[in-house]
């Protein structure tokens, strides 16, 4: 736009008048026509719609944007569970299923670990043998002659993962390294460090496992294999209705009480019905005795209120804090979290933290599932789970955007391929395959989706 | 076709707020409505050998739009991030409300109360306006975020500059047009207690409906008592809302005066020659337009 003399520099200006002028006839003509389609498009219909018609109206019109949020998880949950159904009867049996939440515990939590990494736009590599050095430290504590309390043993696990991805970050924080490089070798590391604590058990880990069967508590065992009592599950189910339901609706109140636009009480009372009738469904197939013996196997796994509560927590840790907002700042634009006076090293010091813990609760609940942590844990494997789970899920891999309903649900798909293809005796080959057709799946869909939604 | 007659026919409701006397660089004197926000007396700024700045005078009334024009190089975005923190001047004094202040980082602006909103505008895509609007300064209730107050703070402060075309605040950056990301970035300079908002071409790559969005909305930041600095390329846009426009030329100012002293011709002639026959003799860095000599508003 600058010119060299002032007679260039004002046809410039006149050429540039002139050819806006006719530019702006144009786009005011399709400005008000895009604006609503525009507006629909970019925000929620939370925050738009005045009834269940438009609320429905905008939503279709986002999900054929590529907004379309947690949707494609789910269809593709249900065409998988479809086809394992179809060729495995056994797929949707109330044993199977309860098998399945006991499976699924452990990838839905390291894909938890993933997402709160990936969120920040980094990877966390070490994910995997972090879960195990932290269950082998827990169970360590547990399998020797005096035993440590439960609760102590399980803390020492969580702080030790927490604090060994606390320091890779201050490495990658510090030196400013790349994640992926720090965290590859912390991979690396951290099964050498796996080796090396067997080694040291010396009696307790003898042969490279160890197992639970010696504990003196059965409480790690059951974290995954206890059952509420049937009763015990129908109330808590009705419990977390008529609380998310009490919640959702006090806090819409509120909005209205102010001004601001909330969504219509009837999308409310219908999200509460779906998720009363999923919870039905599933209090009512695992209420179902599954035993084939004499003493009675029912009840909902405790993994699911666990991994329900993990969800809760982290929900509102990202959503409703100022840590989470940072992150997704950081994740999104660094440079403008920067300038708002954001501290970036101590968001992703704490955000991997958050990741190492819950690598630590994975390995827990998958040496709970196993009955045992060994020295030949796949942790190179796993963390190709994790991101699998949350990508799938819906987390961005270039950070900022995403959530954690996503990496639980994006964990599920993987923990349902896993467990079907196992029931389908198609072995690891086919397991393999069939995850990293889904991952491709969710990912192209992804891209396509963000392509055509782009306006800019 | 040159639009030099914006002055009066586009606001007139803020006529009354144009000072009549120009201000004369060393001289000591003083706008119209009293002191200056900001003072800068003799500011230079070197990078080694190149003298990027030499002896800048430059006063920023409170409740004014200066402009800051100049041809590529003359030293506009130096003198901006000297005002904004970026770096120190090699020489020369700052005085904010007429008391001298050092302003080592940004950091030290922002407590004054200089806001800048660079062309990156530091905006996250990913998260919607409020959000933006008020990243770093979140209000809790309970320890977890107050949406509803924040939602509404940041209400106020787009309807406060008139900021419109926003249908939903809770829209994701990502998807606004370029004239209304500049609109939330100028806001959460405002919100964040800004008493002089510097923006840095505001309107470049911006369409004509964009433009005139942000351009009211320097008008509106204007009238609510901010000082305004806005760097621009675009004389249609310094014509339309500045209140006075100050020319810099390799690194000298060559003139600074209320806008109605300058005509298209001599703001090009002083951009691109430093001299301006159509406003006298305007060499060196002592000139300024001089009040009498402007072309007036014909149309």
């Amino acid at each position: 736009m600058s010119a060299g003399d002032s007679g260039e520099q004002a046809r410039d200006q006149q050429a540039s008048e002139e050819q806006a002028g006719s530019v702006a006839v144009a786009s005011e003509a399709e400005a008000s026509e895009q604006v609503a389609a525009e507006v629909a498009l970019a925000s929620a219909p939370d925050v738009l719609a005045g009834s269940l018609g438009e609320y429905t109206r905008i939503w279709l019109r986002r999900v054929r944007n590529g907004e379309s949020g947690a949707l494609p998880v789910i269809i593709g949950l249900i065409a998988i569970g479809a086809y394992f159904q179809i060729s495995q009867h056994a797929f949707l049996s109330a044993a199977n299923i309860a098998n399945l939440m006991a499976q699924a515990g452990w990838i839905i939590a390291i894909a938890m670990a993933q997402a709160f990494v990936l969120l920040l736009g980094e990877i966390d590599l070490s994910v995997g043998y972090n879960a195990a050095v932290g269950a082998t430290i827990t169970f360590w504590m547990l399998a020797v002659r005096n035993p440590f309390p439960t609760w102590v043993a399980i803390l020492a696990g969580l702080a030790v993962c927490g604090a060994i991805a606390a320091i890779e970050a201050l490495i990658i924080v510090w030196l400013r390294i790349p994640s992926f490089v720090v965290t590859l070798a912390g991979l690396l590391g951290l099964s050498g460090v796996l080796l090396w604590l067997f080694e040291k058990t010396g009696s307790v880990g003898l042969g490279g496992v160890i197992s639970d069967t010696g504990f003196k508590s059965g409480f790690v065992n059951d974290l995954v294999f206890g059952n509420l009592p049937p009763a015990v599950g129908w109330i808590a189910l009705a419990a977390v209705v008529v609380l998310s339901g009490a919640f959702l609706i006090t806090r819409d109140q509120r909005r209205r009480a102010h001004g601001l636009v909330a969504p219509p009480l009837s999308v409310t009372i219908l999200k509460l019905a779906v998720m009363a009738a999923i919870g039905v469904v599933l209090v009512l197939v695992l209420n179902v005795n599954r035993s084939k013996g004499v003493t009675p196997l029912q009840g909902v796994p405790w993994v699911v209120p666990i991994v329900l509560g993990l969800l809760v927590v982290t929900s509102v840790l990202l959503g409703r804090t100022r840590f989470g907002r940072y992150m997704y700042a950081v994740g999104g634009n660094p440079e403008a979290a920067r300038r708002a006076g954001i501290n970036l090293a101590r968001i992703r010091v704490l955000a991997f933290t958050c990741g190492g813990v819950m690598a630590g609760v994975t390995g827990i609940l998958y040496a709970s599932n196993l009955g045992s942590i060994s020295n030949d844990f796949d942790g190179g494997q796993y963390v190709l789970y994790s991101v699998a789970g949350a990508v799938i899920g819906g987390v961005s891999l270039f950070g900022g955007r995403g959530r954690m309903l996503g990496a639980v649900l994006g964990g599920f798909v993987v923990a349902v391929i896993y467990n079907g293809v196992d029931l389908l005796g198609l072995g690891a080959a086919a397991q393999y395959i069939w995850t990293a057709i889904v991952l491709l799946a969710a990912v192209t869909l992804d891209s396509l989706a963000r392509r055509n939604s782009t306006t800019r | 076709m040159v639009a030099n007659g914006s002055e009066d026919g586009t606001r007139p409701a803020e006529a009354g707020r144009v000072p009549s006397g120009s201000t004369l660089p060393g001289a000591g004197a003083t706008v119209a409505d009293g002191a200056p926000l900001l003072r800068l007396r003799g500011i230079s700024k070197n990078f080694g050998p190149v003298q990027a700045l030499i002896g800048v005078d430059l006063d920023i009334p409170a409740g004014q739009v200066t402009a800051l024009v100049g041809d590529n190089g003359a030293g506009k975005s130096t003198l901006i991030k000297t005002v904004a923190g970026i770096w120190p001047p090699s020489s020369g004094d700052i005085l904010w409300n007429g008391r001298p202040v050092h302003i080592h980082s940004p950091r030290d602006a922002t407590n004054l109360g200089i806001a800048a909103v660079y062309q990156d505008l530091a905006l996250c895509d990913n998260l919607d306006i409020v959000q933006n609007m008020l990243l770093g300064h979140e209000k809790q209730r309970f320890g977890l975020l107050d949406e509803v107050s924040m939602e509404l703070t940041a209400k106020q402060t787009l309807t406060d500059l008139r900021v419109t075309t926003v249908r939903s605040v809770r829209q994701p950056v990502g998807s606004l047009s370029g004239g209304q990301r500049q609109a939330v970035a100028v806001a959460k300079a405002v919100m964040q207690e800004a008493k002089l908002v510097i923006m840095d071409e505001p309107t470049a790559a911006l369409g004509v409906s964009q433009t005139e969005l942000v351009l009211s909305l320097v008008t509106q930041l204007a009238s609510t008592g901010h000082a305004v600095l806005v760097i621009s390329h675009n004389l249609n846009d310094v014509f339309q809302v500045a209140d006075r426009i100050a020319v810099l030329y390799l690194g000298r100012l060559v003139a600074v005066g209320p806008a109605a002293e300058f005509d298209r011709q001599s703001a090009v002639d002083l951009m691109t020659t430093g001299v301006s026959t159509r406003m006298g003799n305007g060499s060196g860095g002592e000139r300024t337009g001089s009040p009498g000599l402007s072309s007036g508003s014909e149309d």
